[in-house]
């Protein structure tokens, strides 16, 4: 029975791998899912195996099926009942979970010789790497808790508490980078001094509240925009975390998952920052377009829904290039109302341009459109989509804005080189915005104040309520 | 029950692990990003395993109410991180991935 746990270990870990592989490829995906999940199932199968083998009279039972059930309904619920939209929140909310697992594992380990002195202590190097293990895998845990629930309510905050259009409250200063430093350094201090005395409440406590505070300060100086960019290295960390746990307990399967996720979610973020033309160190330390931002000097008079709908009465072709706005406001619904129209009354052609970061987070336009029933075969990527915008009579923007920035094709500034969407070669440009404010990135768009762009000011809800009321009247 | 030689062979298991991360994520496409973060965050929830081991060990001990309890909590939130993360990327694999068959 003994090599069977260890062969369990191995099948799972392998599954994890191919699951991982064909989450990459779209075409796979679905079924890399059901690998890692089928993973899952072995890992936890032979771990509950290994305890009633492995423990004297077999293990307690009780309260640790109780345990996987409830946890097991919670998820369940919580992932079905969660609206498409709240994808993002719920994915961050999740990891802060896992994290705080492997936290809360490293705490009941060193928990139990507090209670119970009469267990004794481990001595030596089993000693040394258990509270080592235990340190770290606490340093990482509680900060990917804090750090997610906070980015989760950063995504969430940027609807409801705040009217602005990138609301996200956000406090970095300068010299908090050096004070992050000093904080991870004093807890790796407090881990080596448990070393020698791993019963210490002081140590404990502070190594946990330092922790905490860190997750905090590393995700309050980061923007709404880069939030995805931030979920994805939290995501890392919570695999470096249960890493960790696995040397307490000198379980392999522990430390091949947590690693390969920890390895797999950095290249990840990485390529996610790419995407956006940002390193993870700008993402991470710097402000951006914060101190560099443009004041918006120029003016642009604002058209009202009919004019608009007019102009869409005639056009043939009508691209609508969908950003953070829609999100926002969540007004996806409305657009494909409006796409419907078009093709019904005016027999237009109506197509969909995703740039790739568009949103809060990758691919959220796409699930967005999904959700409100858009067929898939209208959602075109940037560079399918680019070539047609010459030949296209309206580019309809929705609350996009550093996303179709023609700055972007210069060689300078903060978007230099990053790839956009080129609405601004359609014969008319019409966009949906609250302002002329400038983007995420602090510059302002020439694209706002050409003389074939017309300016929708207003909510994205409202006003392609009143676009689409305008179409039905017209 | 932490040698040297098992300390060892668990940070060679480190270290391929991580060498086998950074290398089977090459090129994904922008949609399944968020896809992928969300079943890499679902496979992370393997902090189960350490939480039921921990539990086991708590449970069998003499006065370790607290850590058991502690081990509890922490079965039930990775449970939560495993079952709602595969869930959750199914959904929005349906979504993107299954619409994409489609055409």
């Amino acid at each position: 029975m003994d090599a069977w746990i260890p062969l369990g270990y191995l099948a799972s870990a392998a599954l994890f791998i191919l699951g991982l592989k064909k989450l990459g490829h779209p075409r796979t995906a679905p079924r890399g899912n059901q690998y890692g999940a089928l993973g899952m199932l072995v890992a936890v199968v032979t771990t509950l195996v290994d305890m009633q083998v492995g423990t004297e009279g077999g293990a307690n039972w009780g309260l640790i099926v109780a345990g996987l059930v409830i946890g097991s309904i919670i998820g369940l619920v919580m992932a079905l009942r969660a609206r498409m939209t709240g994808m993002p929140e719920l994915v961050a909310l999740f990891n802060g979970f896992g994290g705080a697992a492997s936290a809360l594992v490293a705490l009941s380990e060193t928990w139990k010789y507090i209670e119970d002195p009469a267990l004794a202590l481990p001595t030596g190097l089993a000693r040394q790497v258990i509270v080592v293990a235990a340190g770290l895998s606490a340093l990482v845990g509680w900060a990917t808790l804090t750090g997610s629930v906070l980015a989760m309510f950063k995504l969430m905050g940027g609807i409801e508490l705040r009217g602005k259009w990138f609301p996200t409250p956000t406090w970095g200063p300068r010299w908090l980078n050096p004070v992050k430093l000093f904080m991870l350094l004093g807890v790796v201090v407090l881990i080596l001094l448990s070393i020698g005395d791993p019963t210490n409440q002081a140590y404990l406590w502070t190594i946990i509240g330092l922790s905490c505070v860190l997750g905090v300060v590393l995700v309050l100086p980061i923007g709404g925009a880069d939030m995805p960019v931030v979920v994805s290295l939290l995501n890392s960390l919570s695999g470096i975390a249960a890493a960790f746990t696995g040397f307490i307990f000198s379980n392999p399967v522990l430390i091949v998952a947590g690693s390969l996720v920890g390895a797999s979610g950095l290249i990840l973020t990485f390529i996610m920052c790419k995407a956006m033309n940002r390193t993870l160190r700008d993402v991470l330390f710097k402000e951006f377009g914060g101190t560099t931002r443009e004041k918006v000097t120029r003016t642009k008079a604002g058209s009202d829904p009919e004019e608009v709908a007019m102009m869409l009465d005639g056009a043939r072709k009508v691209i609508i290039v969908p950003g953070y706005g829609m999100a926002v406001s969540q007004c996806q619904h409305q657009v494909k109302e409006l796409g419907d129209l078009l093709q019904e009354r005016y027999d237009t052609e109506v197509k969909y341009a995703i740039h790739p970061v568009a949103g809060r987070m990758p691919g959220h336009m796409n699930v967005l459109l999904a959700e409100a029933s858009v067929p898939y075969e209208q959602l075109i990527e940037m560079d399918e989509i680019n070539p047609e915008f010459p030949e296209c009579d309206v580019a309809l923007i929705i609350g996009a804005n550093d996303t179709c920035n023609p700055a972007a094709r210069e060689d300078e500034g903060p978007l230099a080189g990053m790839p956009i969407i080129d609405a601004d070669l359609a014969r008319t440009v019409v966009i949906v915005k609250r302002s002329l404010s400038v983007g995420y990135a602090g510059v302002d768009n020439d694209l706002f104040y050409m003389d074939k762009t017309m300016m929708l000011f207003g909510d994205g809800k409202a006003m392609m309520t009143d676009l689409n009321n305008a179409v039905k009247d017209a | 029950m932490i040698t040297e030689t098992s300390l060892i062979a668990n940070l060679t298991l480190f270290m391929l692990a991580i060498f086998i991360g950074f290398e089977v994520i090459t090129k994904v496409p922008a949609m399944l990003h968020t896809p992928l973060m969300s079943g890499a965050n679902a496979i992370s929830g393997i902090s189960v395993v350490g939480a039921l081991l921990g539990a086991n060990v708590a449970y069998q001990g003499g006065d370790t109410l607290v850590s058991g309890i502690l081990a509890f909590v922490a079965i039930v939130l990775a449970m939560i991180n495993v079952v709602g993360g595969f869930t959750v990327t199914n959904r929005m694999l349906n979504m993107i991935a299954g619409r994409n068959k489609r055409t």
